[in-house]
This record gives structure tokens, sequence and C-alpha cells, in this order.
């Protein structure tokens, strides 16, 4: 009861000179302000940052069979076709940590339109989910092929800004027919400009088809083949037959295993396979768990004992991740730093303005001790003058921020975002700069002896 | 009854090296009721004891019975409950809070009080006491709207609001004019006869020393107590 009369009598003081407690707050006011406004500006910048770079593709994993070796000479990576459509699927429906995972099945011909040539670096077998992993959306013109082109084998494809400038020069490619390997491709759109990569490849230079149409028209790849090192040689000299135009039927090479067969040794070769899947994590941050999940899968579909290798590699754009990371760390502590900055000052602010307070008011200190205050009574009502103010400006500071913030995204048209833990961050640490400030010269009130207190001119 | 009784109460300052003593063994006893002028010239102490009076501060040696009770031992919040309770101030220079109310100004104390007033009663009281002293009609005044007389009126009201059983005014006219001093004074002896207060008034002035029913001459730190005088009881009666 005592500590809320007192509560009551400092805030009261305060209402006695409201131009001095406006002045006060000022500091804390800009303060708390300049924490918000800089962090929701911090934040939408490294939002945009690390959206910009994970359109790079820094939370892709790319999963490669694995390699073949015959009579301890190995044939390097991916030289063994242990990866097929269904893993894809597989992955995508059981790996939580996924948020998409496509098939490529790559090709390099080369592409006539007209009497126009280009061997494009990348012909890239895939799915229409391709585009939200590589974060390649929206196109340029046109539209992706569908799932159905690709469960048809359709005869579409979707050409990047290199190949449209090679082949078509000022044409419109909608529309149009281009054959790659001889096999006609209707094409029915153009990706967005994306640049060269990282390591300075043209990434624009490429074509994307259903990888069932690549698969078993372009590259032609004869369910026969077993091994992709011997069909290698054979798809580069390949002549066209008319028969490759259309998918084969798949042929029965191995008496059906039975279940305990099957589940004690490894799966032969399968026949349908794909060179690579591309997944993307769900965020950056479970790229691991993704990592995990996908060879716990794989190794399972793949009937791999407990003690025998991997037969595929999943690899993940660590330096990518890497500077992602570093990234958002380097704008926390930058802001972190300025939001101190600024939340000192106003605090010695405070401090300056309560200690001139105490040392103005000091008969009426020394009066209040006269009449029966205890130190601590006085200790309380500076106190809560103190943390008053801040808590205030803390309150009015958060309204100018927010506004603050709202009119750059509209006049200046920067990305912010509203951050709740910057809110809630400012008004803490309004209330204990308050507390931390305003103990000195409370203290310093409290510890005044009445007799000289009230004599004080 | 003995209200106040001190026994040989010295008190010596240390400033640096030296000692200074102030008070050299002063006994004094004041009975409930009594109004009290004690008297000296500037130096010789009264304000420091008015100071131990006033449990503002405890003396150096001696001892000091407060309503029966030995004070002079007390820790601080001790004495300020004491002094919340028991004891109004008057002061020379009014120390009334700037752009406050006379109401607001008057209820100061109840803030250190733990007895439970609601916000009514403590208004009442105030508005009671404000009235008794001559301030009705100016309870919303701030005290730069007030002459100096009315001034000392709202801080006898506040001294008041406490119901203490002893006043103590520190040179409470040495701000004022004659004509309003006497009002002043004459506005103690009135709370003296009428509510039985006991009243200390610290002086140097002799005009303000005949409104008491003792004077007691207090010089170089040692008591030299007088008789009442007689005539200015009678100039006023």
């Amino acid at each position: 009861m005592k500590t809320y009369k007192t509560i009551r009598t400092a805030l009261r003081a305060l209402s006695r000179n409201p131009m001095r407690a406006t002045l006060t707050t000022l500091g804390i006011i800009i303060g708390v302000a300049s924490v918000i406004v800089m962090i929701e500006i911090g934040k939408g910048s490294a939002t945009a940052i690390q959206r910009t770079i994970l359109n790079m593709g820094a939370n892709n994993l790319l999963i490669h069979p694995g390699t073949a070796a015959s009579g301890g000479v190995s044939f390097g990576a991916g030289s063994v076709m242990t990866l097929t459509p269904k893993d894809c699927e597989a992955i995508l429906r059981e790996c939580p940590a996924v948020r998409h995972a496509v098939p490529e099945v790559q090709a390099r011909t080369q592409v006539i339109y007209g009497n126009q040539n280009w061997v494009p670096m990348q012909i890239n077998g895939t799915t229409p989910a391709y585009l939200d992993v590589r974060g390649w959306t929206p196109l340029a013109m046109g539209e992706m092929f569908s799932d159905l082109d690709v469960r048809n084998a359709s005869k579409v494809c979707v050409l990047g800004q290199t190949v449209v400038r090679e082949l078509f020069g000022g044409e419109t490619p909608v529309g149009k027919e281009v054959r790659i390997n001889n096999v006609s491709f209707r094409v029915l759109g153009v990706l967005s400009p994306k640049g060269a990569n990282m390591m300075g490849r043209d990434q624009d230079d490429i074509i994307l088809a259903p990888w069932t149409t690549i698969k078993y028209r372009v590259t032609g790849s004869p369910l026969t083949d077993v091994n992709q090192s011997s069909a290698a040689s054979d798809t580069s000299s390949a002549v066209n037959t008319l028969s490759k135009l259309y998918p084969n039927e798949k042929l029965v090479l191995y008496p059906e295993p039975s279940a305990a067969q099957a589940a004690n040794t490894p799966l032969p070769v399968r026949f349908t396979n794909v060179d690579h899947i591309l997944a993307s994590a769900v965020s950056d941050a479970e790229i691991p768990l993704a990592i995990q999940q996908i060879t716990r899968l794989l190794r399972e579909r793949h009937r791999i004992l407990p003690n025998q290798p991997d037969d595929f590699n999943i690899r993940d754009m660590t330096e990518m991740t890497r500077t992602l990371a570093s990234t958002s760390l380097l704008m926390t502590n930058l802001l972190l730093s300025v939001a101190l900055i600024s939340l000192v000052v106003g605090g010695v602010g405070i401090m300056n303005i309560m200690l001139v307070s105490v040392t103005e008011r000091t008969r009426e200190i020394g009066l209040r001790m006269a009449v029966g205050g205890r130190g601590r009574d006085i200790l309380i009502h500076f106190l809560v003058e103190a943390i008053a103010l801040c808590l205030a400006g803390g309150a009015v500071g958060i309204l100018v921020g927010c506004t603050g913030s709202y009119l750059v995204t509209i006049i200046l048209g920067w990305p912010t975002e509203t951050s709740l833990p910057a809110i809630v961050l400012s008004v803490i640490v309004s209330a204990s700069v308050g507390i931390i400030f305003g103990f000195y010269p409370a203290w310093k009130a409290s510890r005044l002896d009445p007799i000289e207190a009230l004599r004080y001119e | 009854m003995e209200l106040i009784e001190l026994q040989n109460i010295c008190k010596t300052y240390h400033l640096g090296e030296l000692e200074v003593p102030v008070l050299k063994g002063i006994s004094l006893s004041v009975k409930q009721g009594e109004l009290v002028a004690l008297m000296g010239a500037s130096g010789s102490g009264k304000s420091t004891l008015m100071n131990i009076l006033g449990c503002l501060d405890h003396p150096t040696s001696g001892r000091y019975w407060l309503e029966g009770r030995e004070v002079s031992g007390l820790s601080a919040d001790e004495r300020a409950f004491l002094r919340n309770r028991t004891i109004g101030f008057v002061f020379q220079n009014f120390n009334l809070l700037p752009r406050t109310s006379a109401l607001d100004n008057v209820m100061i104390p109840l803030c250190y009080t733990s007895e439970e007033l609601t916000d009514h009663e403590a208004r009442e009281r105030a508005v009671s006491l404000l009235t008794r002293v001559g301030l009705a009609g100016r309870f919303h005044h701030e005290p730069s709207q007030l002459s100096g007389g009315q001034q000392q009126r709202v801080a006898i009201a506040r001294a008041l609001i406490n119901m203490p059983t002893m006043l103590l005014a520190d040179e409470p006219t040495g701000n004022l004019d004659t004509h309003t001093s006497a009002e002043v004074m004459r506005l103690f002896q009135e709370l003296n006869r009428d509510d039985g207060i006991t009243i200390l008034i610290v002086t140097h002035n002799p005009e303000v020393a005949r409104y008491a029913g003792r004077v007691i001459g207090i010089s170089d730190g040692v008591l030299a107590e007088g008789e009442p005088l007689q005539h200015a009881q009678n100039s006023v009666s």
C-alpha cells in the first residue's frame, strides 16, 4: 500500500514538470524508435539478401549416383545408375525436411531451329517443380510444361535466354518447333535470365524438357543399357533410329527375386534411372536434417546393408550456406551494436536529467524525509520516476518506430519486416535502462541528510 | 506528563581533525500541552537542538525520551516513522512543493503513513485542516499564488495532517512581516490552547517569544531558562 502511494506520488511529481519529462523521454523515444526502425529495415534487407542467396540455390541438395568400380578401377562419381524417378518421388513424400525434389536427366547435343544450330551447355530432362527448386519462377514468356507432359513424354520444352538468342535472334520462340537430336520439340516458354552462376557458368544456356522425353527420345539410352560408361560412348556417336523416337517397352532382364532375396541383396542396377536428383531443403537451417533423412530413405530403398557404403552421394552448397549464415550473423551484430549505442545514449540522457532533478529538488527530498519518508521511499520514488519516463519513452518510441519503418517502406520502398522481438526487446531494454540509469540518482537522493537537504539553497 | 525529556544531551561535530562541540550537556523537559519558545542567537546551537528534538539527528551522547520512549538510539527508519506520526514540522522557508496545489501539499505526509486512508478521507482531512488555518476556498491555489502568511498556514496544515502530539517550528516567522507574524503566532496559540498540541518554536526574535508560555534560552550550547513573558500573554488575551 505504501509502495503504491509512493508510485502515485512519483507520477504526480513527474506531471508537475511535463516539459522536462517530455524532453527527458525524447532520448529514449529516439533510441527505441531507431532500434525498431533499424531492426525492421535490417530484418527486411536480411530477408531480401537471404532470398537472393536462396535463389542462387543455397538450400539445394544434389544427389548423385554412386561410384562403379571394377577390379580396383573406379569409374568416378555417377558411374552407376542407382537413382530412379521413384527415389525422387519417395524423397518428396517421406522426407519432411525436403521441400522439392526433381529428377534430372542430362543430354548434350545439337539443337536446330531453321538454319541456326547451337549446342546448349545443359539439356535437362526434369519435372515442372525444377523451377521451384532453382527459384526460377516466373518465366519470362509462355509457360512451363506440366506433369502430364512428363507422364506422356510430350515433345515440349522451355528455353533459356542464351539459347533463344542463339537460335531465334529477334523472333518470338514460343510456339515454334526446335529439333533436339532430330526430335522435334515445341517451345512452350522462355526462362527468365539468371546469368552466370558462382563458377562463371552461363545458367541461361539451358533447355528444360520433361525427363521422360529427354531420356527416352533424345539421349535414347536404350533400356538394355546396363552401365552408363558403356552407354556413354554409344550416345555420343549414336545414329538416330526411328525406334528411339518412341519409349521402349520395359524388358524384364532378370527373374523376379523372392521377397527374402530382395531384402538381402542390393537391387541390381535399375533400368529407369535418372542422372541426378535435385532437392531443396525447407530452409537453409534444415539442410543437415534433409541430408540425413534422404540418406536413410535411399539406403532403405536401395536395400543397402548397414556395413555397406552408400551407392549415392549427396552434395550441398556448403559455400553458399556459409555465406548465408555469415551474412545474417553480420546483419544481426551490426543492428545489435547500433541498438545498444542509441539506447545507452538515451539512458545516459535519463541519468543526466534525473541527477539534475535530484539536485534541484534537494529541498523537496529533505521535506519528504522530514515528514516521514524513509530512504527506501525516496529511492523508490525517484526510481519510479526514471522507470516511468523510460517506459513512456519506450511506448512512444515503439509507435514512432513502427510508423517510421512503415513510412520507409512506403516512401523509400525499402523492404521492412515487422519484428515482434524488436518491440519486446526495446520495451525490456528501456525498462532496464530506466532501472540502471535511474538507480544512481535515486540512490544519491535516498542518501541525502534531511537536515542539509532542508537547508539546501 | 513529560512529553520531552532531555538528559545531558551533547552534540559534537567533526570538521576534519577539529572537534566542534555545539551542545554541551543540555537537560530539559517539556510537558504535554506547553507552548515553548527556544531562544538564542545564531550559532548558539538552537537549530542543532531542534534537529535532535525533531529526530532528524541523534545526539553524540545523552538520552532523549519522547512520550516516555527512549529515542536517541533509534535507526533512521524508526526515526522516520516517529517523525511521520508524532512530530509536525514548520520551516522558515515553508518548503512547499512548487506547482502543487495547497491541498496536495497538505497531503504529502500521508504518502508515508502506513495508516489506511482512502483518497476521500485524506482529502476531507486536508480540507478541514486548511479551513481550520483559515484557507477555506484556496485549496487549489499553488504556492506561487499565495502570500507568505498563507503559505506558512498551508505548511502548518501540512504539519498537522497526521495529528502529531508536537509541532516543531523553526523560525516560523522568519520570512514574514510583523503583521503576518502575529497572525501565524496567534494561530499557534490557538492550536496549543484548543487542541492541546505541544508546540516548540525556535526563534531569535523576542517579539515571537512573547507568545510562548515558557521561554528557554540557549546560548553557547547550554540552557538559560527564563520566566514566561507575562505581558505578551496579556497582550494577546
